[in-house]
């Protein structure tokens, strides 16, 4: 949260002009939307009799209906404490989601069927495979800001290069150009190190650039206190300006992981059976491609809401010397 | 003083890219002498100390400290610094570590003094600029004139043979600088070499053997604190000495 003011501030959604133009938005747009084929409407069968005849007065009716519901929602949920309000939203939220996947009537028989295999084979994959790239990714991003921040020449130029290109091509390229490409140089490589090599480059060079800013980010004060004492180069690195620059660097590294866990889907097209592969081919022969997909989408969602608590966690545990 | 030089500067010259921030810069420190800086913002004193530790490097002269000379090539860079403290005007205390770990850092990572000694001396001095129960904070959680007085505990847990100090008080609100003022002369009664960039004139008066005037990047007077203050000979320091001592 930002640094809230002292000053109680107004509650946005109790403002009488903000509850009635919500109430006019959403009256309009189920207006135009025309609910009267939906379940929605059999339920208001009483008011407005046959909902397919009842033209404009029963989408009107709909519409009211359904503002008078939200208004109310929205209004309700300001009166709670923050945490609860923050709650009971994620919960509306993720019980809207479920009556849309609803509509798709999912076998869940053919999910419990297939889940085990899809975790057992699809998820531990996706993990290895991104934990394993995350890891290199971490170590070339290390050198390679600490590459791009020294006055050697060479070292310069092919951390800037490598970041350079391996920026500017899309991943989806890198992972064929890798596992096409190196056989050609005689190099036969194997599906699965061929998509972790091309993750962790890929990433490396992100995060370099991450690593690089929150290098510099720290105080040139720093460096001279280091130096006066005797530290040298590294010991100052790693005991002094690392450190400090994990707080820095944490947030936008965790966004990378999160990006990579998924983007490990990409090496899905050279026939790795991740979590992707096996969502796009379990459901194939019986064509029930939404009930797998549908499926593994709530699996990388999981994983990254393990990867978002772990990253607060660290960041709550580097807020700890900023506190007064 | 016949003493040892611990400091020894001659005709040192330092350039940042044109411009000729130290001009022909000659200055021996002996063994127990204390000495303070003065001169004008931007008379080169920052740049006159930090060169002393090789902070900065300086084009033209020689500069030997404790018989090394300091070079571009020097080899033994850690060995010098790690026995020239160096107490900075923002402090620079490592924010990520407590206090007692800002003190026992330098003399396990550079030394390899074992752990509980290092605690034992960083307690020590800790104690001596009179902050012990202060250890287990963290430096945001002190007042600017406790987080100088840290610092100076940092430099000294390195048991350095000089001590070199860059305007340590001008940061500090102006309750706080004596409380640094007098951690400094305690450390000269007890015979610290000093080397200090202050604006403290009664610090200067009380503490100092020499007194040096710095304008223009050069040394433009240096005489006792009596003469310095009493009978100023350049029209640059007369006028500095006005500007300073009227409020
Ligand atoms: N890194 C640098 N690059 C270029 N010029 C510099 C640099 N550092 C200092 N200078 C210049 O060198 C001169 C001396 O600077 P220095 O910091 O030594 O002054 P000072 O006497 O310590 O002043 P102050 O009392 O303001 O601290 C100044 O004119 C300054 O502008
Ligand atoms: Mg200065």
């Amino acid at each position: 949260m930002l640094y809230p003011d002292t000053v109680e501030a107004e509650i946005l959604v109790h403002k009488p002009w903000f509850v009635a133009t919500m109430f006019a938005i959403v009256l309009l747009i189920f207006m135009a939307l025309n609910m009267s084929g939906t379940s929605f409407a059999e339920l208001m069968r009483p008011v407005i009799g046959e909902p397919s005849t009842s033209g404009l007065y029963g989408r009107f009716a709909i519409g009211f209906a359904i503002a008078v519901i939200f208004t109310l929602n929205v209004v309700l949920i300001g009166f709670a404490p923050l945490r609860l309000q923050i709650g009971i939203v994620w919960l509306e939220l993720l019980l809207l989601f479920i009556a849309f996947f609803e509509t798709f009537h999912l076998s869940l028989p053919f999910i419990r069927e297939k889940l085990p295999f899809l975790i057992s084979q699809g998820v531990v994959t996706t993990l290895y495979v991104s934990a394993i790239s995350i890891v290199i990714a971490s170590v070339i991003a290390v050198a390679g800001a600490v590459a791009k921040l020294s006055s050697n020449g060479f070292a310069y130029a092919i951390a800037s290069f490598y970041t350079s290109f391996f920026r500017g091509l899309p991943l989806l390229m890198q992972v064929y150009l890798i596992y096409l490409g190196l056989p050609q140089l005689g190099f036969v490589i194997n599906a699965v190190p061929a998509g972790i090599l091309a993750l962790s480059l890929c990433y490396g060079a992100y995060m370099t650039e991450i690593f690089r800013s929150g290098i510099q980010s720290i105080d040139r004060g720093q460096w001279e206190a280091s130096r006066s004492m005797g530290f040298g180069f590294a010991l100052t690195m790693r005991r002094i300006i690392l450190p400090q620059a994990l707080p820095v660097i944490i947030p936008p590294t965790g966004n990378q992981f999160i990006s990579m866990l998924k983007d490990s889907s990409l090496v899905s097209v050279i026939g790795v059976w991740e979590l992707m592969f096996l969502a796009r081919t379990l459901g194939q022969k019986t064509f029930q491609h939404m009930e797998m997909l549908i499926s593994a989408a709530m699996i990388y969602w999981m994983l990254s809401i393990c990867l978002e608590l772990i990253q607060s966690r660290i960041e709550r545990h580097y807020a700890r010397s900023k506190v007064r | 003083m016949s003493a040892e030089a611990i400091i020894e500067a001659k005709a040192v010259s330092k350039w940042y890219g044109q411009f000729h921030a130290l001009k022909d810069i000659n200055l021996t420190v002996h063994k127990g002498e204390r000495i303070v800086i003065c001169g004008p913002s931007g008379s080169g004193k920052s740049t006159l100390i930090r060169c002393f530790n090789r902070l900065e490097a300086h084009q033209e002269g020689d500069i030997v400290v404790n018989g090394v000379a300091l070079h571009g090539k020097m080899e033994n860079v850690a060995a010098v610094r790690s026995n020239v403290g160096m107490v900075f005007q923002h402090f620079n205390l490592f924010p990520h570590m407590t206090v007692l770990m800002n003190c026992m850092a330098g003399p396990m990572w550079v030394k390899g003094v074992s752990a509980a000694e290092a605690r034992k001396t960083a307690l020590q001095f800790l104690e001596r600029v009179r902050i012990p129960e202060q250890a287990n904070k963290f430096p945001v959680q002190l007042s600017g004139g406790q987080q100088q007085r840290v610092a100076i505990a940092r430099s000294l847990c390195m048991k350095p043979d000089v001590m070199l100090f860059d305007e340590p008080t001008s940061a500090l609100d102006p309750e706080m600088v004596s409380e640094v003022l007098e951690t400094m002369t305690g450390l000269a009664r007890d015979g610290m070499t000093m080397v200090c960039v202050t604006h403290e004139m009664g610090f200067a008066r009380a503490v100092a053997d020499r007194v040096i005037f710095m304008d223009a990047g050069q040394i433009v007077e240096e005489a006792t604190p009596d003469e310095f203050f009493s009978r100023p000979r350049h029209d640059r320091t007369k006028l500095f000495l006005s500007q300073i001592l009227k409020h």
